[in-house]
């Protein structure tokens, strides 16, 4: 399932803004690759470029190519709706649907793209929460509210609802940031699991984070305000966070400025 | 030594205030309220003030002043300006609900005295003006053909509008919209009946009927509509939309199964407001509906009655009481129709609102 991005000459805009600038780099299937870097330096703007969720904001554009397994998402005739089946999202507040149940939750993608049979409705359900370490919390309440789980309980829900539609691609846009230390771990532990039939893609501002969870790491940067963000470098996580080949990426993360 | 460091005095001692004051007792408002109510009787009573509205003022007066005072010579300024604060609110908060109050009692007592089921099963056909009897079950009927007829045209004219601007309006053409809205809602209900009139009627040559009159109403529903569903759907936060955009589900479909049923208790409230609202027009229904005595069950054909219309029919007719009495039982209803759409607008609200159960 999980499939292999290849970005090459990516910038993105907002209106007039350049937000990135020519970004190319390659992301591996079945691991994790952290987005590191200041605030404002565009790692979300970039992760949103990869299942085409940019254009939604107005005004905003992509130049560049993004190639899933050698087809380009940003090609003439590719439907940015099936794009992002294949490439789904955790967002970084957890955001389930307020009018529906645990269950209508993890199944939305689903039945809204037409899938009806009860049977194998059930059976996603079971399967993508004991896939998001979130069966045994709620399997008896799975027609209660999905607002009325703890935030990390919404967050995992959120995962489970991601990974129902089954796409080759998760993004996470920093999904432990509103997140206690315990809820946490139980998502970091879940990175974990995943990367097993997932790409994944994580932006997170928690530098342990990143060296506890990814396999690779990419720092980004921005030369100065008003300038666009750009990737600085990319290498395995152990390189970067012992001995980074650019001296801004040693600086950021041992703290020295930022 | 900085500016910032020497401008707090060395004597300083932010904490060395006490901590305790003297406060007025918890009952002291009400026997404020109290004492200056029978004052200002007592004044109104002496001074042989006629009008017990007058009375009324000087009690409220008194109660602010008093309260203000009394308050400044026990508890100090910065207590005595809250107290002063939270008097003129609860005068005003009186002020305003007395009318409320006034009318619908008065309402109530005027109105009961004639709604019975004689009342509400029967029309006016071969009654005389004059006499006793008669209903308005043609003018009930009525009002609920034209609102449900005006209802229907405005509520999903107004819901789709609603949709376009926050959804999918951008540059002039919302911009265009989102004006013509604007001006619609300052249209005079005289003005749209109008309007129906000389194209509906005169050019176009249609007969008076109550179809005509709900094409008046829906011009004036819209856009209280359109402006209440476009605040509702505003309120859906994006995250919602996007989580939905990221699931690989069509803008449509989000629109309609995520943005839709998240704002579906807001949306209602609006819709019956709106309903509510052209409930108790009178203008455009007298130019359009003409006003008949008797049942017309069609719409579509000929005059017919309406509440507020039968209210006016039956007050115009100079010293008559039976048609006082009869206006006053047509006032009971349309306040009580009205009032029973808010009330399920309300249970709607609350049923449909998202909810955060455990």
């Amino acid at each position: 399932m999980a499939k292999r991005i290849d970005v090459s000459g990516l910038s993105a805009y907002y209106g007039s803004t350049k937000a990135i600038e020519d970004i190319s780099m390659a992301i591996e299937p079945r691991s994790v690759t952290a987005f590191i870097g200041p605030s404002g330096c565009g790692k979300s703007t970039f992760l949103r470029t990869l299942n085409r969720m940019h254009e939604v904001i107005p005004g905003a554009r992509v130049e560049g190519k993004v190639l899933l397994d050698d087809e380009n998402l940003y090609g003439t005739s590719v439907d940015p709706v099936a794009v992002r089946r294949s490439v789904g999202m955790v967002f970084q507040r957890p955001n389930p649907f307020p009018t529906m149940s645990i269950y209508d939750n993890v199944i939305a993608g689903l039945k809204l793209s037409g899938v009806r049979k009860k049977s194998v409705l059930d059976d996603k359900v079971e399967k993508s929460l004991q896939g998001a370490n979130l069966w045994n919390e709620v399997k008896d309440r799975l027609n209660k509210p999905g607002a009325g789980l703890s935030g990390g309980q919404q967050q995992r829900l959120c995962i489970a609802r991601a990974i129902a539609v089954e796409p080759q691609v998760l993004l996470m846009d920093e999904p432990c940031s509103a997140l206690d230390p315990i809820s946490t771990l139980a998502i970091e532990d879940l990175i974990g699991e995943l990367k097993t039939q997932f790409t994944i893609v994580i932006v997170t501002h928690n530098m342990q984070q990143a060296a506890r969870v990814s396999d690779r790491t990419a720092f980004f940067n921005l030369a100065g305000v008003g300038q666009p963000g750009k990737l600085i470098e990319l290498d395995d996580t152990q390189r970067i966070f012992s001995n980074p080949s650019v001296q801004a990426t040693e600086d950021y993360i041992s703290g020295r400025f930022g | 030594m900085s500016a910032a460091t020497t401008s707090v005095p060395a004597d300083a001692r932010p904490l060395g205030r006490p901590l305790t004051a003297n406060r007025l007792p918890k009952w002291a408002p009400a026997a404020v309220a109290a004492g200056s109510i029978a004052l200002g009787c007592g004044i109104g009573a002496v001074g042989g003030l006629e009008s017990k509205l007058q009375w009324g003022l000087i009690s409220a007066i008194l109660f602010v002043v008093i309260s203000y005072v009394l308050s400044a010579q026990v508890e100090g300024r910065r207590q005595a300006k809250d107290r002063l604060a939270t008097s003129v609110v609860w005068v005003a908060f009186i002020l305003a609900v007395i009318p409320l109050l006034a009318l619908t009692f008065y309402t109530v007592q005027q109105g009961a005295k004639v709604v019975d089921g004689n009342f509400l099963s029967h029309s006016m056909r071969g009654v005389r003006a004059s006499g006793p009897g008669g209903g308005i079950y043609h003018a009930l009927i009525g009002t609920l053909q034209q609102v449900l007829l005006a209802s229907l045209m405005a509520a999903p004219i107004g819901l789709l509008t609603a949709v376009y601007l926050v959804e999918y309006g951008r540059g002039k053409l919302a911009k265009a919209v989102t004006f013509f809205v604007d001006v619609m809602t300052g249209v005079p209900s005289i003005v749209a009946g109008l309007f129906i009139l000389s194209v509906w009627n005169l050019a176009l040559g249609f007969n008076y009927s109550g179809f005509s009159g709900s094409l008046a109403l829906a011009i004036l529903m819209l856009p209280v509509v359109v402006r209440s569903t476009e605040e509702m759907l505003k309120l859906v936060p994006n995250e919602l939309r996007e989580a939905s955009y990221a699931l690989g589900v069509p803008k449509w479909k989000t629109i309609l199964r995520i943005v839709i049923p998240t704002a579906i208790g807001g949306i209602t409230t609006g819709v019956m407001l709106a309903v509510a609202r052209i409930t108790g027009e009178t203008a455009p229904v007298m130019l359009l509906v003409f006003g008949a005595d008797y049942i017309n069950n069609n719409p579509f054909d000929g005059p017919q009655q309406s509440l507020p219309m039968y209210i006016w029919m039956q007050y115009s007719q100079v010293n008559n009481q039976y048609g006082y009495a009869r206006a006053w039982g047509a006032a009971l209803v349309l306040i009580a129709f009205v009032m029973g759409l808010n009330l399920i607008a309300r249970g709607i609200a609350r049923w449909r609102s998202p909810k955060a159960g455990h």
